[in-house]
């Protein structure tokens, strides 16, 4: 269920504008990888391109190879929503459908896969929101709109969207960020629960939660506004925050910039 | 959606090795944007103020905008109260003179001595002409829309919609007369051929004439609320949050089915109120249809031979040897048409609201 992500020399554009070079790393399957830096340093960026969906947006493009258990995404012939079913995402702010309901909502990809049977259905919502920890909040109002639900709600709800289709990655790009405290904290806890399952891989701007919830810690960086960012730093996480090899890394994670 | 509170769970969550960096405690800036503010009052006591609080004022700008706007309210209820007691006031008088059956009566002679007239033919032919024009323009508007709003290049959508835009701008006049002289005869070509082979259906029976026909009315009906359906419904389709859309696309949505599980859904209620609109339009267009319809007055499905009436045609084409009791009946029949203009629109906002509770959450 859960596969290696490889990217070599991956690039990002924004039309003329360089956003990322020359990324690459490696994420083990069943771990917890957490990329952080400072604003504008190409992280959701290269979050985005794992799953394809840097090249939404008009004129933008990668380059390089991203492979997940040595099948490159990027190949001509592979079918790029392919990849998405196989590469979920949870964004930044809860983004359920708001015209669906609770059940509608986490189903709504099996849906797109062509699954109509009720039963099925209702088995698979049931189980993602079990996984999501969301269940026993919601199971008496399945059919109420989605968008009703508190903002950590929603992220679970949304959570459980993307691992009803049962992807092998899932990628978050500041899944906390719109949350308070404790819904925060209930997301982390389900991170840990997840990663038995899922290859993970989130973008955070809190290092705190980048150090409780990751295996390992990737540290991008720029050198100024306008330039493309890097990786600068890839290693446990446990080593990145207590002893991190570059000086760059350090002052970052002691708050001396950024 | 309420609340979703802006990064707060950053600042809740970080810990000290970050906020040891900051130079200020938490408050201080506020603090210091308090400073300046007490220019309005003199002997800086503040904006809060020392002393008695100042009674309000009676007759403030407050006050007389809300006098204002009270007026203006109360004016559209005035005026549509003045129209309805003068329309009901001078239908009564020709509905009394009536000597047929104002509802079945296929004909309208009003003028005669004895007055005979009827609304039925021409209700049915206004509500099947627009519901025709409807069917016609709604899929092709929706088409339109999708495709300047999600497929094509963002300046040759802009120019697209303006050109839709500039449709709307035709006075309907000259879509009539377009439609009688131009348009017909390919209309009369295709009303032969199925004739010929779809006769067996009584839509497209009857042995001709055939061109100044209820097909020809709705066709040019349609072409003249297409602009209307497209760029309401384009606006809608426009304002679907991206989070939405990349929601649809990160589950492995391609873009027919993002559309279909994100865009169309959201933009339901537009889309609605737009086809409405649109109904409305054609409901009461007047001229274009006098021109283009055959004027018969009887009740029939048959859509290719000559024919049709509407309320808002018959008005425009009777209304010059009106007498006062002709003038009477066409009102009368005036106020039908506001009546099923007025249920079309109810039942419209019934279908909105029956979604209420997932529209609401939504905005």
């Amino acid at each position: 269920m859960a596969k290696r992500v490889s990217a070599s020399n991956v690039t990002a554009y924004y039309g003329g504008f360089k956003a990322i070079e020359n990324i690459n790393l490696t994420v083990e399957p069943k771990t917890v990888t957490a990329l952080i830096g400072p604003s504008g340093c190409g992280k959701s960026t290269f979050l985005r391109s794992i799953n394809r969906m840097h090249e939404v947006l008009p004129g933008a493009r990668v380059e390089g190879s991203l492979t997940i258990d040595d099948q490159d995404i990027y190949d001509r012939d592979v079918d790029v929503t392919a990849v998405r079913r196989t590469i979920g995402m949870v964004f930044q702010r809860p983004n359920p459908f708001p015209t669906m309901s609770i059940f509608e909502n986490v189903v709504a990809g099996l849906k797109l896969n062509g699954v109509r049977k009720k039963s099925i259905l209702e088995d698979a919502a049931e189980k993602a929101l079990r996984a999501a920890n969301l269940w026993g909040e919601v199971k008496d109002r399945l059919g109420k709109p989605g968008a009703g639900l508190s903002g950590g709600q929603q992220q679970r709800l949304c959570i459980a969207r993307t691992i009803a289709v049962e992807p092998q990655v899932v990628l978050m790009d500041e899944p906390c960020s719109a949350l308070d405290p404790i819904s925060t904290l209930a997301i982390e806890d389900l991170m840990f629960q997840l990663k038995d399952k899922f290859t993970i891989i989130i973008v955070t701007h809190n290092m705190q939660q980048a150090a409780r919830v990751s295996d390992r810690t990737a540290f991008f960086s720029i050198e100024k506004t306008g330039d493309p960012g890097r990786l600068i730093e890839y290693d446990n996480t446990q080593k990145i925050f207590s002893n991190p090899s570059v000086k760059k890394t350090e002052d970052y994670i002691t708050g001396r910039f950024g | 959606m309420g609340e979703t509170p802006h990064r707060s769970a950053d600042a809740g969550t970080g810990g000290t090795r970050v906020t040891q960096s900051h130079e200020w405690p938490a408050g201080a800036s506020a603090r210091v944007a308090e400073a300046p503010v007490s220019t309005r009052s003199p002997g800086g006591t503040g904006l809060g103020g020392g002393g008695a609080l100042p009674r309000s004022r009676r007759f403030g700008a407050e006050r007389a905008f809300r006098g204002l706007t009270l007026a203006a309210g109360t004016a559209v209820l005035v005026i549509i109260a003045a129209i309805a007691i003068f329309l009901v006031a001078k239908a009564v008088p020709a509905l009394r003179a009536n000597t047929e059956n104002f509802w079945s009566y296929e004909g309208w002679s009003p003028n005669e001595t004895e007055p005979k007239f009827g609304i039925g033919a021409l209700a049915f032919g206004t509500v099947l002409s627009s519901a025709l024009a409807l069917l016609i323009a709604v899929p092709v508007a929706l088409g339109i829309a999708l495709y300047l709003s999600h497929y094509a290049p963002r300046r040759l959508g802009t120019a697209l919609g303006f050109l839709v835009d500039l449709l709307a701008a035709v006075p309907s006049v000259v879509f009539g007369l377009w439609g009688r002289d131009v348009f017909s005869s390919p209309v009369r070509d295709f009303s032969v051929w199925l004739n010929e082979h779809f006769g067996w259906i009584p839509l497209f029976g009857g042995d001709g004439p055939f061109g100044a026909s209820v097909m020809l009315g709705a066709l040019v009906l349609a072409i003249m609320v297409l602009p209307i359906i497209t760029s309401l419904s384009r606006e809608v389709f426009l304002q679907t949050p991206t989070a939405n859309e990349e929601a649809a696309l990160a589950l492995g949505a391609t873009r027919w089915e993002m559309l279909r599980t994100a865009v169309l859904p959201y933009g339901r209620p537009g889309i609605i109120a737009a086809m409405m609109l649109g109904l409305g339009r054609a409901l009461g267009e007047t001229i274009a249809l006098a021109l283009t319809l055959g004027i018969t007055f009887g009740i029939s499905f048959n859509l290719i031979q000559n024919g049709g009436n509407t309320i808002a045609a018959n008005i425009a084409n009777a209304f010059g040897e009106a007498n006062e009791t002709g003038r009477g009946a066409l009102i009368a029949s005036g106020l039908v048409l506001f009546t099923i203009t007025l249920i079309v629109n109810i039942t419209a906002r019934a279908i909105i609201y029956r979604r209420r509770e997932f529209t609401e959450s939504a905005a």
